[in-house]
């Protein structure tokens, strides 16, 4: 379907396809098997100004939106979720400093991302602060001109790779999610460390660690927005971040039903190319309308939230959950398509299968997703 | 430090066929990109820039199209293009493409380096650097694997020979060609992409250049086609597996026949 890009959002298809096919795909299962971390690639992507794509022009970048960066994502998602995962980090844990930083932090920070020579990461989830994100019991306690952290945060994304990062941390626990903060912790702050680095089922080229604070000591300027804003903030940034990931679930799930057509072409089963059966016809057909529907729903989400309006969570929990639920049922399919082949790893779409499972995980369970998509409606029809 | 490098649009070598009435390439039809062994000669260039400072000229001879590739050297991180077009520049061949391309990096200015490609996929002589270098009356080294060094005085690189590399060290100005082992070229970035957009294209005529018109396009291609032809595919080739004695075994079992 053409969705009539302008000529700055073609370049920045053509930018991330060259990457994904030159870089990514060459080496993806590779990564996959050593559970390398990508980070050559992300310094190829940096060269081609992909992490500009995500920082407005008046600090460095390229002044893309929401819409920008899916049509990035899907493409480098179409080579590796990992890798785009990996990617798509460094944005979301700059965002909040883009909704609620000062200027100074703006002014500091957003060009060293822009260049792509510092990413960046997001530090929300601990060990009981899951889908409830009221548990969280990393503290942060102000000791004259400087905030004093302590606790533990669990599954980072870039954690050990990354050398900034947004950690949440109750600055007044007594007030619940009103008592929440965002501050910059960086790569080197005395108290600061990196824990356990998680061995996974996909994504494996991604790092993802536990982050140690202890007695971690920042200066005081390092708070992200006003004081007990934390929430409002996390809420903001995840409203921005989903339909990124649901375009990696676009983008798996295209890559996905590409190679179980093209498969479906060559193998021959009692004399004739398996896509010339019904049964494998009607598959492909019902993975090419998903993915099709999946892509439609993400670029409008993408499109109404760089509108900016104020009704954002909706849109960007349905497109998360509909793309990403998508992706693994085409991914599966996929598999199916391919059959024994399809199960080994020298066929990608093995790979493409596990990568899947995590988009219904992470950034917002797609239960949780659903809890946004029913509590919007309820208010709606109130 | 200016540099400049000598890009060639070529078809792409996956559609490549000859006409068979002609014996010449079929070009119609078919998609043009810049010469693979000029991107290794351009990234070069650019990273030379990015150590040492200065500026990446980008120069091509063609039809006014192969501005296309000129754009496309711009957004992987050159400064500027100029296109050498002319109708009298057709028909030539490496002696006259050498001549021409000499005149016009002569018209560009003063300048310390020069790189090419080892040879362009679609005549693959690798005559015209060299040629060039003769020309401009300066040292040059072909086949280049690695720049080790660079100072404003000369330039160390390593030339890439059937049983190792050479070091060799050339006064500057030069000119040197390149392989493809001397880097990874670098995906256009999008700000690369913004800029090419935007760059206006210096095009030099014959004229503009001084070029005399005897030594130019099919006057100045001393060079005759005589036959061209696919060659007959070399014999089987196999590789064996397994411990010395195994492999030793299956040669003597592949040579019996003929014993």
């Amino acid at each position: 379907m053409d969705y009539f890009f302008t000529e700055e959002q073609q370049m920045i298809i053509d930018t991330a396809r060259e990457i994904t096919n030159e870089k990514i795909i060459p080496v993806r299962a590779e990564l996959d098997e050593k559970n390398q971390f990508p980070r050559e690639i992300l310094e190829d992507m940096a060269k081609a100004d992909m992490f500009s794509i995500f920082v407005p022009e008046e600090y460095g970048g390229f002044g893309g939106g929401c819409f920008e960066i899916v049509l990035a994502m899907e493409e480098l998602a179409r080579g590796c979720v990992g890798v785009a995962t990996s990617y798509a980090a460094s944005a979301l844990g700059i965002f909040p400093v883009l909704i609620a930083g000062s200027e100074e932090q703006k002014q500091k920070y957003m060009p060293q991302i822009a260049s792509g020579k510092r990413w960046a990461a997001f530090g929300l989830t601990e060990a009981n602060a899951g889908s409830d994100a009221s548990g969280i019991r990393t503290t942060a306690v102000l000791d004259g001109d400087e905030w004093v952290l302590n606790g533990t945060k669990q599954w980072i994304t870039n954690g050990g790779e990354s050398e900034i990062y947004t950690i949440i941390a109750m600055t007044d626990p007594n007030k619940g999610a009103r008592g929440a903060s965002i501050f910059i912790v960086e790569d080197g702050d005395p108290g600061f460390s990196y824990g356990k680095k998680e061995d996974k089922m996909g994504i494996r080229s991604s790092s993802t660690r536990e982050l140690i604070l202890k007695d971690c000591r920042i200066p005081k300027d390092r708070l992200v927005g006003r004081r007990g804003t934390g929430f409002i903030t996390v809420m903001k940034t995840l409203d921005m971040s989903r339909p990124g990931i649901a375009s990696l679930g676009v983008g798996l799930a295209q890559a996905a039903l590409d190679e179980a057509v093209i498969y479906a072409k060559q193998r021959n089963q009692f004399g004739k190319p398996i896509i010339s059966f019904q049964a494998v016809q009607h598959m492909l057909a019902d993975m090419a309308i998903q993915v099709e529907a999946a892509r439609a729903l993400v670029y409008g989400a993408a499109k109404h939230i760089d509108a900016h309006p104020k009704d954002m969570s909706k849109v960007s929990s349905m497109c998360k959950v509909y793309a990403t639920d998508v992706a693994m049922k085409v991914t599966t399919d996929a598999v199916q398509v391919l059959g024994g082949y399809g199960y080994m790893k020298e066929y990608p779409v093995e790979k493409m299968m596990r990568d899947a499972k995590i988009l219904q995980i992470y950034e917002g369970t797609n239960q949780i997703q659903r809890n946004v998509v029913g509590q919007e409606l309820n208010k709606e029809y109130s | 430090m200016q540099i400049i490098v000598c890009v060639k649009q070529v078809p792409d070598a996956k559609d490549v066929r000859l006409d068979p009435k002609t014996n010449t390439l079929a070009r119609e039809g078919v998609e043009s990109i810049m010469n693979p062994y000029d991107r290794h000669a351009l990234e070069e260039a650019v990273a030379i820039k990015e150590q040492v400072g200065g500026a990446v000229t980008v120069l091509t001879m063609g039809p006014p199209q192969a501005e296309a590739v000129l754009r496309e050297a711009i957004s992987c991180g050159a400064d500027d293009g100029v296109l050498v077009s002319d109708r009298g520049f057709a028909g030539a061949d490496t002696w006259a493409t050498s001549y021409t391309l000499a005149q016009a990096v002569q018209s560009i200015g003063p300048c310390d380096l020069v790189l090419c490609g080892k040879q362009a996929i679609d005549g693959d002589t690798a005559q015209v650097g060299p040629g060039l270098a003769q020309r401009l009356q300066v040292p040059f080294v072909t086949c280049v694997q690695k720049t080790r060094s660079v100072s404003k005085e000369a330039i160390e690189v390593e030339r890439m020979m059937d049983d190792g590399y050479d070091v060799v060290r050339l006064p500057l100005p030069a000119l040197m060609t390149v392989v493809k082992d001397i880097n990874e070229p670098r995906v256009a970035s999008l700000k690369g992409k913004m800029k090419a957009k935007k760059t206006k294209i210096r095009t030099l005529s014959a004229e503009d250049i001084g070029a005399d018109p005897q030594c130019i396009g099919l006057a100045g291609s001393p060079t005759q086609v005589v036959k061209v032809f696919s060659p007959e595919p070399r014999g089987d080739r196999r590789v064996f597996a397994g411990s010395v004695e195994e492999q030793v075994e299956q040669l003597i079992e592949c040579l019996k026949p003929y014993l």
